[in-house]
Parts: C-alpha cells; sequence; structure tokens
C-alpha cells in the first residue's frame, strides 16, 4: 500500500531523526546512548510493570488526541483539551461522590454521561463563541483553561475535600462507580497497575471517532467545513452548527479522560492529576496525522517515553528523564517541520502548475 | 528577433517543453496559443529567463545566447508583462516604472529625468497615464499600460505578453489593440501568449500553435481562421459555434422585483433588479466583472446573509429571501458557481465524496442506519455516473479533486449540478479556464439541459459565450440591469457600450 507507506513515512522519519539527535546530546553529556535508549524502551516494554503502564498512561494521551483530531478535522484548533478534562474529571467525582449509594448498574452510566457531557459543555462555550461572534477558540480554549483550573480547585479546595486532609483531593467516590482494572481478566498481570477498561474505552472510541468522521453525514459535513469551509456553504451545509458540533465531540473526547483518572485510577478527584494531557495530545494528533489509528501508535510512543524516562533517571549516570522532553519537542519539532517542506513543496508545485 | 532550438524542460514527471522550435521575426506580433498545460508559458519564461531549459538554445539577434535571469533578458531588451501584474500599488506609477532600474546615483533619486523619460514613452507610443498617480487608484487597463511602459523604460525590444487581455472589458481590448499596433509600427517586436482565437486573428501577424509541450504549427495569421487554429489546438475539429434550436419557453420559474443587496460594508451591490426566467430558456448576464454577477447569483443560491437583501426573489411561486442554501437546492434549484475552487469543490476530497456535496444528507446517500450512515456503494455509483457521463479524466473516483486539470474539475461539478435534474441552474462562467474542447462539451451540456425544460441564468465574462448561449441577454452595470437585447440581433460594441457606459 504506497499511501499508507508514504502516511507513514514523515512520522517515522521525525521520530527516528529525534533518536539520533538525542543519541548525540547523551553522548555529549558522558552516557552511552545504546545503554540510555535500552533503558528508556526495554522498561517501557517489560513485562507486566512496563507494558502495563504505558498502556495506562496512554489512555488519556488517546482520549485527548482524538479530542485534537476531530477538531482539526473540522478546521478548528482545541488547546482547551486540558481544561475540558479537568472539568470533566470533576464532574465525574461529583456524581460518584453524590450519588454515591446508587446501584453500579446506574452510577457507572451517570458518571460516564457526566465525563462526556460537561467536557462537551466547556468545549461547547468557544465554539458557540466562534459560530455566533467569530472570536477565536484558540484564544477562549486557552483563556477556558485557566478558568477550568481555578474553578475546579475551588470546589476540591472548598467544598468536597474531607476535612483535614492536607492533599488537594475530593473525598472518595462510591465503590458502585468504579471499573475494573484489567488485572481482574489477564491472568498474570497484578490488579495494582492502573490499567482499567478505560483503556479498552478508548480504542473504541478511536474506531467510533473513525465511523463518525468517515462512514456518517456528521462527519461528512465536519471534515467538509474543515477543508473548505466556503464550499461546505454551498452544499447547504451550516458551518456554524458544524463548529458547535465538532468542538462539542472533541470536548467529550477530551471529558473521557475523567473516566480513566477518576472511576479506574484514584476514585476521586485528585487537583492537578494531568501531566499535560490536553496539550501532548496535539502533538499526538500531528503526530498521528489526525487519523484514529496515527492516534493510538503516536500515544503509545508518547506513553512509553514518559514511563522509561522514569527508568533512565534511577539508573543512568548523567543523562535524565529530561531526555524525554527532549525527544518529545523533537520530534515536534519535526512533525510541524513536515507541515513547513510541505508548505515549500506545495509553493513550488503551485509554481510549476502556473505554466501554461 | 527571437528564436527558440529545440527548447526541452522536463517538471518531475511532466514534459513542458518537448523540442520547441519558434521564431520570432522583428517588427511582427507573433501570437503563440494552445491549451492549459499546452506549455506556452514555460517556453516564454525559458526565454524571459524565469526558467532555464534542460536542453536547446536560444537565439537572440542571431546570436546564441545564455539567458539565466530575467535580468539578463532585459539586457537583451526583453521585456514581459505577467498574467498577474506585479506593481506596488500604494507607489505612484513612475515610482512603479522606474523600481529596480532607478536612475540617478546611489544616494540619490533623480525622478525629474525619469518622469520626463516616462511623459516621452507614453507618448511615442500614446499609453496615456499620469505618472504621479498611485496604482492603487488605476483601472486594470491602465495598470497593464503601467507594465507596458516599465518593459518600454528598460529599453525592451521584444516584449512578451502573457494573456494580456484575460482581465480587460471588450473597449479595453481594443485600445489595447491600438498600442500593439502602435508599438509595431515603431519597431517593436511583440509575443502574445492567448488562447483566444478572435484575438489571435485580429492582431497578430504569424502564429505558433502548441500543444502537450510540443510545437503543432506554424501559419501566416492571414492564411488561417479560426477552424483550423482551433483544430491544431485540440488535435480534432471543433464546434465553435453553438447549435441550439429556438426555445421552449414555460412558465415562469424564477422572478425578481426590486432586489437590492449591500455587502458587509453597507454598499449597494444589487441596485433594484427585477426579471425573470422562465423554464426552457437561457437568460443570460453579461457585464463587466464585479458590476454585482457575483452577488447575484450568491444571493439566489441562497449564499448572502437575508439581513442584507431587500426586494422579492420568487420561485415557483415561494419566497426564497430567508431560505438557507440547503432548501433551495431541496426546491430544485442547482448552482455551478464562478470559482470553482473557492466554493464548488472539496480539493482534498475525492471525486467521490465531491460528488455527492449537496445531496450527501439524504437518501439514497446517506441511507444506512436510520440516515445516518453514508451508503458507500450509492456514492461510488453516483461518482461513476457523473465521472462516466461526463467524461471526467482520469476516471478514477478516488482521486482527490485537486489532481484534475481546471476543465475537468468544471466538469465533475456540472456533473454533479446536473444529476439532480434541477428546475433552475445558476450557471457562473461555466467555462473559466477550460480547454476548447471541454468548452463545447459544457456548451452542449448547457443547451440540452434547456431543452429538457430547465430554466438557466447564465453569467459570463466572455462575451462570446453569453451571446451565442442566451436566449435573452441582461446587461448588468454597476448592480442595475442596464438593458436587455436580443442576443441574435445585437451586435458586441452595442452590448459593450451598455457594460461599460450603462445605457
Amino acid at each position: 500500500m504506497p499511501k499508507l507507506a508514504r502516511d507513514l513515512l514523515f512520522p517515522l522519519i521525525a521520530v527516528v531523526t529525534a533518536f539520533i539527535i538525542g543519541g548525540i546530546l547523551i553522548l555529549l553529556v558522558g552516557d552511552n546512548p545504546i545503554q540510555a535508549y535500552r533503558l528508556l524502551l526495554g522498561s517501557a516494554l517489560s513485562w507486566p510493570d512496563g507494558i502495563g503502564y504505558t498502556l495506562f498512561l496512554a489512555t488519556p494521551l488517546i482520549f485527548t488526541g482524538l479530542a485534537v483530531l476531530v477538531g482539526f478535522r473540522c478546521g478548528l484548533f482545541n488547546i482547551g483539551a486540558e481544561g475540558q478534562l479537568y472539568v470533566a474529571a470533576f464532574a465525574t467525582a461529583w456524581v460518584g461522590i453524590t450519588f454515591a449509594n446508587l446501584t453500579p448498574w446506574l452510577l457507572i452510566p451517570f458518571c460516564f454521561a457526566a465525563a462526556i457531557f460537561s467536557g462537551a459543555f466547556w468545549a461547547a462555550i468557544p465554539g458557540v463563541l466562534k459560530a455566533r461572534f467569530g472570536s477565536h477558540e484558540v484564544i477562549n480554549t486557552i483563556m477556558l483553561n485557566f478558568i477550568a483550573v481555578a474553578l475546579v480547585s475551588y470546589f476540591t479546595q472548598y467544598h468536597y475535600k474531607a476535612p483535614g486532609d492536607p492533599i488537594m483531593q475530593t473525598v472518595s467516590i462510591g465503590e458502585g462507580a468504579h471499573i475494573a482494572r484489567l488485572g481482574k481478566f489477564v491472568p498474570g498481570f497484578p490488579e495494582r497497575i492502573p490499567l482499567n477498561l478505560a483503556f479498552l474505552l478508548a480504542l473504541l472510541c478511536c474506531f467510533l471517532v473513525y465511523l463518525f468522521l468517515w462512514r456518517t453525514k456528521w462527519g461528512y459535513e465536519i471534515r467538509a467545513t474543515g477543508s473548505n469551509p466556503f464550499a461546505a456553504e454551498y452544499g447547504g451545509i451550516s458551518i456554524r452548527k458544524q463548529i458547535v458540533l465538532a468542538m462539542a465531540v472533541s470536548g467529550a473526547l477530551a471529558g473521557m479522560v475523567g473516566i480513566n483518572e477518576v472511576l479506574g485510577y484514584r476514585y476521586r478527584y485528585y487537583d492537578g492529576f494531568s501531566d499535560n494531557y490536553g496539550f501532548t495530545g496535539i502533538a499526538v494528533a500531528l503526530l498521528g496525522r489526525n487519523h484514529p489509528v496515527g492516534v493510538i501508535l503516536a500515544a503509545l510512543l508518547f506513553a512509553a517515553l514518559q514511563h522509561g524516562g522514569i527508568y533512565v533517571d534511577g539508573f543512568s549516570e548523567h543523562v535524565t528523564k529530561d531526555i524525554v522532553q527532549v525527544l518529545q519537542g523533537i520530534i515536534i519539532l519535526f512533525v510541524a517541520a513536515e507541515l513547513f517542506f510541505k508548505w515549500i513543496l506545495g509553493r513550488r508545485s503551485g509554481l510549476q502548475r502556473l505554466r501554461a | 528577433m527571437l528564436e527558440l532550438r529545440q527548447i526541452t524542460k522536463r517538471f518531475g514527471d511532466v514534459l513542458a517543453n518537448d523540442h520547441v522550435d519558434i521564431v520570432v521575426k522583428p517588427g511582427t506580433i507573433h501570437a503563440i496559443v494552445g491549451e492549459n498545460g499546452a506549455g506556452k508559458s514555460t517556453a516564454m519564461r525559458i526565454a524571459y529567463g524565469f526558467y532555464t531549459a534542460d536542453s536547446g538554445e536560444i537565439l537572440v539577434d542571431g546570436k546564441v545566447r545564455d539567458i539565466k535571469s530575467p535580468h539578463d533578458a532585459i539586457a537583451l531588451g526583453i521585456g514581459m508583462v505577467h498574467q498577474h501584474f506585479m506593481l506596488v500599488e500604494t507607489m505612484t506609477v513612475a515610482e512603479n516604472i522606474i523600481l529596480g532600474a532607478e536612475p540617478g546615483t546611489e544616494l540619490s533619486l533623480d525622478l525629474k529625468s525619469a518622469g520626463a523619460q516616462i511623459r516621452q514613452l507614453s507618448e511615442e507610443f500614446k499609453l496615456a497615464v499620469n505618472p504621479n498617480e498611485p496604482v492603487e487608484h488605476l483601472s486594470v487597463g491602465q495598470q497593464q499600460r503601467v507594465e507596458l511602459l516599465k518593459a518600454l523604460y528598460r529599453h525592451a525590444r521584444l516584449l512578451i505578453l502573457d494573456e494580456p487581455t484575460a482581465v480587460l472589458t471588450p473597449l479595453e481590448v481594443e485600445e489595447f489593440f491600438v498600442i500593439l499596433r502602435r508599438m509595431r509600427e515603431q519597431g517593436k517586436t511583440v509575443i502574445i501568449i492567448t488562447h483566444k482565437l478572435s484575438e489571435v486573428l485580429a492582431i497578430s501577424d504569424e502564429v505558433t500553435v502548441m500543444r502537450d509541450g510540443k510545437v503543432v504549427g506554424r501559419v501566416q495569421t492571414k492564411d488561417t481562421n479560426a477552424a483550423e487554429l482551433a483544430r491544431l489546438m485540440v488535435g480534432r475539429e471543433v464546434l465553435l459555434r453553438v447549435e441550439k434550436s429556438d426555445p421552449k419557453v414555460g412558465q415562469t420559474e424564477l422572478e425578481l422585483k426590486n432586489l437590492s443587496v449591500t455587502d458587509a460594508a453597507g454598499a449597494k451591490r444589487i441596485n433594484d433588479v427585477s426579471f425573470e426566467v422562465r423554464r426552457g430558456e437561457i437568460v443570460g448576464i453579461a457585464g463587466v466583472e464585479g458590476n454585482g454577477q457575483t452577488e447575484l447569483i450568491e444571493t439566489l443560491a441562497g449564499l448572502t446573509e437575508p439581513a442584507r437583501i431587500t426586494g422579492h426573489i420568487n420561485f415557483e411561486g415561494k419566497d426564497l429571501k430567508s431560505l438557507g442554501a440547503r432548501v433551495r437546492r431541496e426546491l430544485g434549484i442547482a448552482h455551478i458557481p464562478e470559482d470553482r475552487h473557492r466554493r464548488g469543490l472539496l480539493l482534498d476530497f475525492s471525486l467521490a465524496e465531491n460528488s455527492i456535496l449537496g445531496v450527501h444528507y439524504r437518501p439514497p446517500i446517506a441511507a444506512l442506519v436510520g440516515g445516518i450512515f453514508l451508503d458507500e456503494n450509492a456514492v461510488q455509483r453516483r461518482a461513476t455516473e457523473i465521472i462516466q457521463g461526463f467524461d471526467v479524466r482520469p476516471p478514477n473516483a478516488a482521486l482527490p479533486a485537486r489532481a484534475l486539470s481546471g476543465g475537468n474539475q468544471q466538469k465533475l461539478i456540472i456533473g454533479r449540478e446536473y444529476h439532480v435534474a434541477p428546475k433552475l441552474l445558476l450557471v457562473s462562467q461555466p467555462t473559466r479556464g477550460v480547454d476548447i474542447g471541454a468548452i463545447e462539451f459544457i456548451h452542449r451540456q448547457l443547451v440540452s439541459l434547456r431543452d429538457n425544460g430547465c430554466a438557466i441564468l447564465l453569467v459570463s465574462a466572455e462575451l462570446e459565450e453569453v451571446t451565442s448561449l442566451s436566449d435573452r441577454l441582461l446587461v448588468i452595470h454597476e448592480g442595475r440591469i442596464a438593458g436587455e437585447v436580443d442576443p441574435k440581433q445585437a451586435t458586441l460594441e452595442e452590448i459593450g457600450l451598455l457594460m461599460t457606459r450603462g445605457h
């Protein structure tokens, strides 16, 4: 499949080049790059902890990567996944605390709904602002990030923290809201590893996002709007509706991070839990070429780096886990540079097209 | 004067110039004609040093010259005026002309002597422009004169003009030809790249015809005619006249009453326009571009905010004013937009995906799982019908629309809009940037749609097109209907006057 090969080529070049440049840096600080990389990737691929934690860390990145992807496909840059996932995680915990005594058959769907709809709501705000007043979603999503973080911190601190608890976290959610860890089903896989059903939900979402964008009329309208809003309008598509819809779907996906975090991992809302998942999601979507399958692969790579970084820190002499930041930075740089190269190539072939 | 010998130029897989020989005699007007992509502009850009040839040689005044850049070309007395003008809008005419060839020393600018020289040149060649006027205040025709003066100021003896008449009104074209003849009298040589055959016959002495990167004909203008040139360009017999029978006119489909449209800045773009279009007729709108044609069609298609519209738009007795584009399509209104890249196509989408735009949300396209999922088979079937029925090439529904030539993109759009069997078709510039062979096809399709009872409103900047296709012809000027003429009777001069003077 030449098209698939071509689609994979640039991300692959970006990753390989990043590792080469990272290797040179490791040499410069006086360590053996091969050894460092063996630590980094070896620890990420070890059974069961390495693989378990890599998949666990990949879960939120798949959700946020998908969220950014859906925005991109509509021509929107959702930088607000971070805020959306905070609001959603808190809302999930709130439902789990407030209705703690419900049967799991009701409580879990309620919690899911809380995560999905609160994320969708928070993202729909900049969507509506753009559709109604034309104000730019980048500015508004960034500003809403600050509001979201401050808002949920306030509610945690003053309303939902256990009295006397020195940690910024809410009280626990009801037992009935817990979703199973995969250790429950996989023999030899310990339940202490927080990898849970939300990972399977993330994979399911990749499939659903694919179906939604490429197989339904709504996805067609979203992509048409992202590809050429003037032509979409000509085809009888309401651009304003697509903007709000795409933002809401994007926010819903970001919100599902709350399911992984609250229902599958900590069983409470823990303030400041997100390790920049919303922002890393941008890199995941870009490296994954705005395709659900690419998002899975990119999320796995970033998760593996993150997990492996801990081991590099502990076992190598000079290199610290900051090397992970360096690698991620270079990858993002090259992915962005690809767009730059494409732009240059596009201009050149554009010049050639002028011949007549 | 100029001779290209065995020039070959390759862009990637495309052989743009294949052993091209062109001989231009001094003191003549030489036309280079060919369809889009025939290699005309490439050959001339090589002569101007914009590209370098892969092989072959360029002779100027009988000597082999090495032209590596436009700088070399200018030094040899070659000037080129591009299709898109290269002028600094905020600077004056004089400043634009001397830009890059400033008189005076390094530190001082001798504008006075430049002004005198420009005035002398403009008198000599009858190129009337005011040197102190900022370029942004000039009309397109005047800007073109500035471009000509720019070349003459650099002592060009040979002027290469790339599609010079594309942006001019009929009256301006006449004035432009006077200027060209004047230049020839003064001993200049002119090369004019074009695909408009009537202009070739009116102005040139000799013609070189190109097709697929090769020179396929060299003729004296006086020994040839439009049919022969078209045959050479396309490689087969082409019907230049539109053949149509008298219209069988039915009931009124579209009726405009006192329609006015303002733009975002509040200026009136359509001013108190009333007319009707009946079944089975083509009503043409002629006019200089920018006189409200775009706004008229977009308003009828439902792409203008209702708040900007006053008056009435009746379609089969219903007032359309507050209805969106989707509802209008459902009522049976189709639209072939003037700008296919901006409005008509999703360039990154496949031909199949483009073929369903506008009907993508309803059966038979969106038919699965309660009408939410697209029926891939129905999409493919529709795409195949359009691609085969309208001879879209290459016939591969999976290709992105971007990969097609302009003519094939246009055929795809026309096929898509025909497929819904419209009651009213809004067509704007149906053959802009389209090759002669495809133009013939598109014209035939429009006439056959009319014969099947469709009401057609046609806007075109090509006077010949709009007069030969229309059954009734309205002339638009500054947003008003300046008059209605019988396209069979009216002369081009009459229509041209209505277009430019408005009465």
